[in-house]
């Protein structure tokens, strides 16, 4: 049976028409609420304006990788997801009536987190939520629509309609997380360019008692579904999420009818196993982006600023790292300890990233829908080699998990000085690894910079810099390509902000600087 | 460096195109596109560079003719 039953908040009628706060986000979804959370972690005052009163409608984005779990464990939510949710390592891909290949991901063990749990978006945000409601300062708004704004140099203004009569409020900033059909975006006129897929999909969440193993599967051109692909994975709650690429000509009125999509998953699993629809949807892709995510006091996060195909899992994923990425930096801007200017490294930073998730899921997508005979006569002879051959199987591309963006090339980070050849680059995210009989990751301070400091060695301590004492040998010196002596500066987000083999605490203190925006 | 080499290198040329030829005896025009598509990612495998690769990519498209003629 399904455990979730989807709450209703309370909606409040405005009290301050005309009031000025520091931060608004329009939108709680998934990365608004992120992004709120974030920031009330830091301390900060932030009011979110949402039109719906309820959690996301349906599983949506079900797999939550590796570093979003590791954002949600400094946000405190980690753990419930990691109980709540299933982990998969193994997988199979069936061409026609065959298997072709199957795999196993083998995890590598030191990490606090899998390399991703499936469980449905609802659960997640319902947590955070909760979670908003437990620091005392995230102000949630439900039915408060976003109606209307004028984007001003020195604040933005919002025209907010609600069932007990519009408002309206200033905020110096605004954060934009109003999902794909942003409004806030429509309204400031902003062009959101890419690629239409001509191809639609059935989503189906079906809840069935099945002793499948929890793996994910993932048919082309099966059977029971010829001429298109088919994949199931497994979440919470003995739900599992049916995807049927059903082709550009179908109707997506017929197609959503119970019947039909009850006759489609009963020539998939058989007549033996019975199974209800808990939800059913039809979409499209697009794979696309706003030219620029910040406009003056107004900057978007996740499906407002970009969109890509589900196969990947990166339109949660990426929108929850946007939220990563802003967070310690608004919160630095208004704390005055760093410049306004900081917030253009949002932009640096996370716009190469949305490109690296778009190409990544389109090209997924390319795959499961070839748009030529030629790309289709590739695709089919991938997965024919790939049955006898192991070099085909890293061909077959039924979706790239989403890693972390490395940030080549920020302007935050300070360049090597010594050649740096083993372990994570300069900008990557911080490598987790046993520490203390906990985790490295655990270690990092939640709100401000972190100096991983390996064996011997004792620069001077720098203000708002924590120390953590890392062994020079071992799975986390390895993994940060460090030896006895060296020292390594992380960023709030915990991303790689500069390294040293010998450093000073003037080093230390130029890098934080650097990294906060403090550096002409 | 690898670089594509297109200097003659096949020991037995009338053997290697025959080969080819026969391999499509009797194939539909589309499992004659399959095979080739398989055949086509063997040898790219077994080059195992993506710049090799893209150059004969280049290549090719350089000399099909219905290309040439198209180009302004
Ligand atoms: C059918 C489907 C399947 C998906 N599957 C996956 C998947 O498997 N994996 C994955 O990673 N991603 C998946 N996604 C995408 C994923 O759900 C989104 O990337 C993610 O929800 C983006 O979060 P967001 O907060 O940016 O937007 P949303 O979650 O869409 O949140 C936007 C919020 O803004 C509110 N809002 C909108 N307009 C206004 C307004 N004018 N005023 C106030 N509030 C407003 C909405 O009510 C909503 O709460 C899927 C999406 C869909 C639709």
């Amino acid at each position: 049976m399904p455990a979730f039953e989807p709450p209703h908040y309370p909606f409040r009628p405005p009290i301050d028409d005309g009031a000025r706060h520091s931060v608004v986000v329009a939108g709680g979804g998934l990365v608004g609420l992120t992004a709120a959370l974030d920031l009330a972690r830091r301390g900060q005052r932030v009011v979110v304006l949402d039109d719906d009163d309820t959690v996301s409608t349906g599983s949506r984005a079900i797999c939550f990788a590796k570093r979003t779990l590791e954002i949600y464990d400094r946000l405190g939510i980690g753990a419930a997801i990691r109980e709540k949710g299933t982990t998969w390592n193994t997988g199979k891909v069936f061409f026609g009536e065959r298997e072709v290949y199957g795999f196993d991901l083998l995890p590598e063990s030191g990490h606090r987190n899998p390399a991703f749990v499936n469980l449905q978006q609802y659960y997640v945000e319902h947590w955070l939520v909760e979670a908003c409601l437990a620091t005392g300062l995230v102000d949630l708004r439900w039915k408060h629509r976003v109606a209307g704004i004028v984007n001003g140099a020195d604040g933005v203004t919002l025209m907010i309609e609600t069932p007990a009569g519009n408002y309206s409020l200033t905020t110096d900033w605004l954060l934009a997380c109003d999902g794909a059909r942003s409004l806030v975006r429509e309204l400031l006129g902003l062009a959101f360019v890419g690629k239409v897929f001509r191809d639609r999909f059935l989503i189906a969440d079906v809840v069935m008692h099945a002793d499948f193993p929890p793996e994910r599967r993932f048919w082309f051109e099966p059977p029971f579904h010829r001429g298109g692909s088919v994949l199931l994975h497994r979440q919470a709650d003995d739900v599992w999420r049916i995807d049927f690429q059903l082709g550009w000509d179908a109707d997506p009125e017929a197609e959503r009818e119970p019947e039909r999509v009850a006759a489609r998953v009963r020539a998939m699993l058989g007549p033996a196993i019975p199974f209800e629809l808990e939800w059913v949807s039809i979409y499209t892709f697009r794979c696309r982006r706003i030219e620029k995510f910040r406009h003056g006091r107004t900057i978007f996060l996740g499906d407002a600023a970009h969109q890509v195909s589900p196969f990947g899992a990166r339109g949660g994923n990426g929108g929850v790292q946007d939220a990563d990425n802003l967070g310690w930096k608004l919160d630095a801007v208004l704390r005055a300890e760093a410049p306004a200017t900081l917030l253009e490294s949002y932009d640096t930073e996370r716009i190469p990233a949305a490109d690296e998730n778009i190409l990544n899921s389109a090209r997924s997508t390319d795959f499961i829908t070839p748009k030529s005979e030629a790309a289709r006569a590739y695709r089919d002879a991938v997965l024919e080699l790939a049955a006898r051959h192991d070099f085909a199987r890293p061909l077959v591309n039924s979706g790239r998990l989403s890693r972390p963006a490395v940030l080549r090339n920020s302007p935050l980070s300070t360049p090597d000085e010594a050649p740096w050849p083993e372990g994570a680059p300069l900008g990557a995210t911080a490598p987790d690894a046993p520490l203390d009989k906990g985790f490295l990751l655990d270690r990092t301070d939640r709100n401000g910079f972190t100096l991983l400091v390996f064996g011997e060695g004792a620069p001077e301590p720098v203000p708002g810099v924590k120390r953590v004492d890392v062994p020079a040998e071992g799975v986390a010196a390895q993994r940060y390509g460090a030896g006895a002596g060296d020292t390594v500066l992380l960023r709030p987000d915990q991303h790689i902000a500069a390294r040293w083999r010998r450093c000073d605490a003037a080093a230390i203190r130029g890098a934080r600087n650097r990294a906060l925006g403090r550096v002409a | 460096m690898t670089a594509l080499d297109t200097s003659p290198r096949l020991d037995d040329p009338d053997l290697a195109f025959q080969s080819l030829v026969e391999a499509h005896r009797d194939l539909t025009p589309e499992q004659s596109r399959r095979l080739d598509a398989r055949l086509v990612l063997l040898l790219a495998n077994h080059i195992g560079s993506i710049t090799v690769l893209r150059e004969a990519i280049a290549a090719a498209q350089e000399t099909g003719w219905d290309v040439a003629e198209a180009k302004p």
